[in-house]
């Protein structure tokens, strides 16, 4: 067994394991058994990113054997560049969802804790699926740890949320199963995504799977203007659920991209590389005004999600390998970002019960640490160079003005939009006078919320100052793609 | 004569007598006796069908009356296990309600014997009285409420319209016979083949065996009985109906219109597409409605049976029978994976009702997950797979249903296969709701569902099935694909 069926299935494992032992009166062990279960998960991916070999752009720790041999299934496994790091942000995600829920999730605790394990094994797979059906199979399991966690642990509008949540995404993701179809039957019975990189297609047959996947992907990233289950979802997830929905499951979606649009389509991509790009900058400019007007934190931080993710996937679309290498860098340090700045509305809220903004002012008076981290975040969420919000946000804004400078200079107002609408709530939530007595009660963060809040200011920073380590990995895979998506399949024999 | 080919039905036939007569000579309440001795008549029926099935030979015996290929005898092997299973579950639901008679395990015996001779036959005439034997005893069988005025009403229901449709399959057998001069099946493929008979009469007689299957298999527009059926039979009898004999409609679909009238596939396909459609869209859209379970579940088989009737409809295209075995065995993957997950959900309907409390309402699920956790996650399970979720076994039914349709590389079956996903999200929407009730809403009763005899254990091991043949589908695929292909080279 290799290293990445561990690193999904060790985590399904003590999902499961939880699930069948857990009680509501040993809800202790549970916790204690699952933040194990979490930080082994975490440390047997660790090998991955030291023994990976930056000059390759292969699939490393390749597993690969039959699956289904009716259809010529693999479990085929690996990763390259663009997709190692998100391994390890998964599992490392986890571990901080577990650490989030500690004192806070008092009901069916195992369950709680079993789903979010499970659903991190998922992801991990998602990331590491060198199969095409195999990918989908994950892709699409991971739907249903969500779907109940929404349900279960949710807000008052939960269930109108968990139902909007899961039919979008299974709307989007029905299509690509007739795109994965439709190109097993046109390689002559593969469902090898290396195999389709290299098919051969005429351009309607591209145009058809790069939109087939296309309604799956903007759907998960989630892309204006089928972006409307978000916010939902976000404001009445638990917070565990909401930061790992913008932490990874967003990039999922993104992640679909890079791994099935745009190589196996790419004449395709080009040729709507138009609308993608405008797409992208209405999620960053719309969006982005959007956000401005909110009244709920977690509203306003999801909107905030759209608007990065836009940058993500204008970056992907402007086809030079400075937007493709920061759109991936971005798509790693908003995991860190915005799963931090939801846990710091989760803190907020398991005090207060409010994320209304209006409920709140000069929380700096009486959380003096807490408000250090949260404007911390704050700052990386627009982008303040020497945090991880700014390097990819740079990167991309570089690639698009060398592929047109207008498109640069309209993507470059996010930085306006994003400092405008996070210091706004920033300003209006934690300086001024206290503003009523609720706030005056409130009590400073603890231990446990100190460390993994310092965990996370950590790896921002981390990557912030030194994003060398983080795009060497990338480079040599994100150069593969960059040049393959710039080679015609129509000239192809 | 060749009498070894019809060992498993004889031993049924001679054991649903003895289990009569066992029964008479039965004081226990529980009915023990006859129960073990059912189950053990079923299981060595089924094994008998298993060693016949991996001899592999096709043979025929009685004069050519009927054939033995892995086909039929797989099928009919599946039908025994979902027979056993049904009888598994329903015995403490009987039991509790004062249903438990003799006559409940001789008629499931006879419903079997029905099953095993359709999949067997191979002239109309043998095709109907399987038919016959099998829908008389379901009849009497929905009746088993007889104080119940739904229950009765259903039986008139379900006995005229099935007579009627009964009369529709005798009619265009009639008519192939009279056009073709025989009633052996592979006779009547010959004559076909020839290409020297009228068109009109076999057309016409097309059109009524497919009307008449078309009502056995519960597709729109011959789909009235399902749902009324369904919800006024005892459970126990829903599931009798609703599993089993999916297995002998699929096989005598096989036998009547591959085996014998393949030559006319272009006329039968269109109809088979008109038919799939309407069943997808009715049933996916008439089930958001209901709040009965029973009902809500009777719409679902329509829309599912629209999935089979689709991949049927694909193995001929533009008279090339290259994929014909991918798109039957598709189909027949697609019933396996049907009964397996039908047989859970309403096991589990009779698991979680009680005496007095029939869990009959969609509402009577509000807050299993609290109640019992367990038993909520396994019809979790069900729902997933029935809405085609991975890693599900519903969703590789899905899946191999789509490739069929895709690997015809024509455009209309493309479309198809479009609509098809585009309905079964539709579907998606009303298997989530019973999850959402189980899993969202808070209990309205609060004690944990009681274990009886066993069938807790047998659940678990049925959700557990769905799953991992959903993981391990590959050696299902394998065994579909094997018995259609041998089925299909005689």
């Amino acid at each position: 067994m290799g290293l990445l069926s561990v690193a999904i299935w060790l985590p399904i494992a003590f999902g499961v394991l939880l699930l069948a032992t857990g009680r509501d009166d040993n809800a202790r062990t549970v916790r204690g058994m699952a933040l194990v279960g979490a930080v082994i998960s975490f440390l047997v991916t660790l090998p991955l990113i030291r023994n990976f070999d930056n000059s390759s752009a292969q699939l490393q720790f390749v597993e690969k054997m039959p699956w289904i041999d009716r259809f010529n299934v693999n479990y085929h496994l690996g990763v390259d560049g663009l997709s190692v790091w998100f391994v390890l942000l998964t599992a490392f995600i986890t571990v901080i969802v577990v650490i989030a829920a500690w004192e806070v999730i008092t009901e069916r605790v195992a369950q709680y804790m079993g789903a979010f394990l499970i659903l991190s094994g998922l992801m991990v797979g998602v990331f590491c699926a060198a199969d095409g059906l195999l990918f989908y199979v994950f892709f699409e399991a991971t739907l249903i740890p969500m779907y109940l966690i929404i349900g279960v642990w949710g807000g008052p509008r939960r269930v109108y949320a968990a139902f909007k949540f899961f039919l979008y995404t299974l709307a989007g993701s029905l299509l690509m199963l007739i795109a994965l179809v439709f190109l097993y039957f046109k390689s002559g019975g593969s469902f090898e995504i290396a195999a389709w990189h290299r098919l051969p297609l005429p351009l309607p047959a591209q145009v058809l799977v790069f939109f087939a996947f296309l309604a799956a992907f903007s759907v998960k990233v989630p892309m204006w203007p089928v972006h409307t289950w978000l916010p939902d979802a976000h404001v009445e997830a638990p917070t565990g659920g909401s930061v790992v929905l913008a932490a990874i499951m967003l990039k999922l979606g993104a992640y679909g991209f890079l791994r099935f649009s745009m190589p196996i389509a790419p004449d395709a991509a080009r040729e709507y590389a138009w609308l993608m790009i405008a797409l992208s900058l209405i999620a960053v400019l719309y969006i982005g005004l959007v956000a401005l007007v909110q009244q709920d934190m977690k509203k306003l931080v999801a909107y905030s999600s759209i608007a990065h993710m836009g940058f993500v996937t204008l970056g992907f679309f402007i086809f030079n390998e400075l937007g493709t290498a920061g759109a991936i860098v971005q798509m790693i340090s908003h995991g860190f970002v915005s799963g931090a700045m939801f846990l710091c509305i989760g803190v907020l809220y398991d005090r207060m019960h409010s994320r209304e903004i209006s409920a709140y002012g000069g929380v700096a008076n009486t959380m003096p640490r807490f408000t250090a981290f949260a404007v911390f975040f704050a700052m990386a969420n627009c982008g303040l160079p020497g945090t991880a919000g700014f390097v990819g946000e740079w990167m991309v804004i570089l690639g698009a003005v060398q592929f047109n400078f207008w498109i640069g200079l309209l993507a470059s107002t996010t930085l306006v939009f994003g400092a405008a609408y996070t210091l706004w709530m920033v300003k209006r939530v934690y300086f001024g006078d206290v503003a009523n007595d609720n706030v005056r009660a409130l009590t400073d963060i603890n231990g446990r919320e100190f460390f993994m809040l310092a965990v996370l200011a950590i790896a921002v920073l981390w990557m912030g100052l030194y994003p060398k380590p983080v795009t060497d990995v990338m480079n040599v895979s994100v150069a593969e793609l960059v040049k393959h998506v710039a080679t015609s399949k129509l000239t192809l024999p | 004569m060749n009498w070894t080919v019809l060992y498993p039905e004889i031993w049924l036939l001679t054991m649903a007598c003895a289990v009569l007569l066992v029964d008479l000579f039965n004081d226990d309440e529980q009915r023990r006796p006859t129960f073990w001795l059912t189950q053990a008549v079923v299981a060595i029926f089924a094994v008998l069908h298993l060693i016949q099935h991996n001899i592999g030979a096709t043979a025929y015996g009685m004069n050519g009356m009927v054939v033995t290929d892995p086909m039929g005898h797989l099928l009919a092997f599946f039908a025994a296990l979902a027979v056993m299973v049904t009888l598994a579950y329903a015995r403490p639901t009987l039991g509790s309600r004062d249903l438990l008679k003799g006559e409940f395990f001789t008629l499931s015996l006879f419903v079997l014997l029905g099953i095993s001779v359709m999949c067997s036959a191979n002239n109309f005439l043998v095709v109907y009285l399987g038919l016959e034997v099998m829908s008389l005893s379901l009849y009497a069988l929905v009746a088993l409420r007889r104080d119940h005025p739904l229950a009765t009403e259903a039986a008139m229901k379900y006995f005229v319209l099935g007579a009627l449709a009964s009369g529709f399959l005798l009619y265009g057998l009639s008519m192939m016979y009279g056009a073709t001069g025989s009633l052996e099946i592979p006779r009547v493929f010959e004559a076909i083949a020839t290409g020297r008979i009228n068109k009109e009469v076999l057309v016409f007689g097309v059109v009524f065996v497919v009307a008449g299957l078309a009502f056995k298999l519960g597709a729109v527009p011959f789909h009235m009985w399902v749902p009324d059926v369904y919800q006024g039979a005892p459970t126990p009898v829903t599931l009798l109906i609703g599993a089993a004999p999916k297995f002998a409609a699929f096989a005598i679909t096989i036998r009547l219109l591959v085996e014998g009238m393949l030559g006319l596939a272009v006329d039968w396909q269109q109809m088979f597409i008109v038919l799939a459609v309407s069943s997808l869209a009715l049933g996916n859209l008439a089930a958001i409605a209901q709040t009965n379970m029973k009902r809500m579940l009777a719409y679902s088989t329509i829309a599912q049976m629209g999935f089979v009737l689709l991949a049927m409809s694909a193995g001929v295209v533009s008279g090339n029978t290259v994929s014909a075995g991918n798109a039957y065995s598709s189909a027949m993957f697609y019933v396996v994976a049907y009964v397996l997950t039908t047989l859970g959900t309403f096991g589990l309907m009779m698991f979680v009702s009680r005496q007095g409390f029939e869990s009959e309402e969609v509402d009577d699920f509000a807050g299993l997950a609290q109640r019992s956790p367990w038993v909520a996650g396994v019809m979790t399970v069900f729902m997933f797979s029935l809405a085609g979720v991975p890693p599900m076994v519903g969703f590789f039914a899905k899946l191999s249903v789509i490739q069929a349709l895709v690997s015809t590389n024509s455009t209309l079956y493309i479309v198809l296969a479009v609509v098809a996903v585009m309905f079964s999200l539709i579907g998606a929407f009303y298997y989530l709701r019973v999850v959402k009730v189980m899993w969202f809403d808070a209990p309205t009763q609060t004690a944990a569902v009681a274990q009886t005899q066993g069938v807790g254990l047998l659940l678990a091991a049925n959700g557990a099935a769905v799953l991992l043949f959903g993981l391990f589908s590959g050696g299902l695929m394998a065994l579909c694909r094997d018995a259609i292909v041998k089925a299909l080279a005689t």
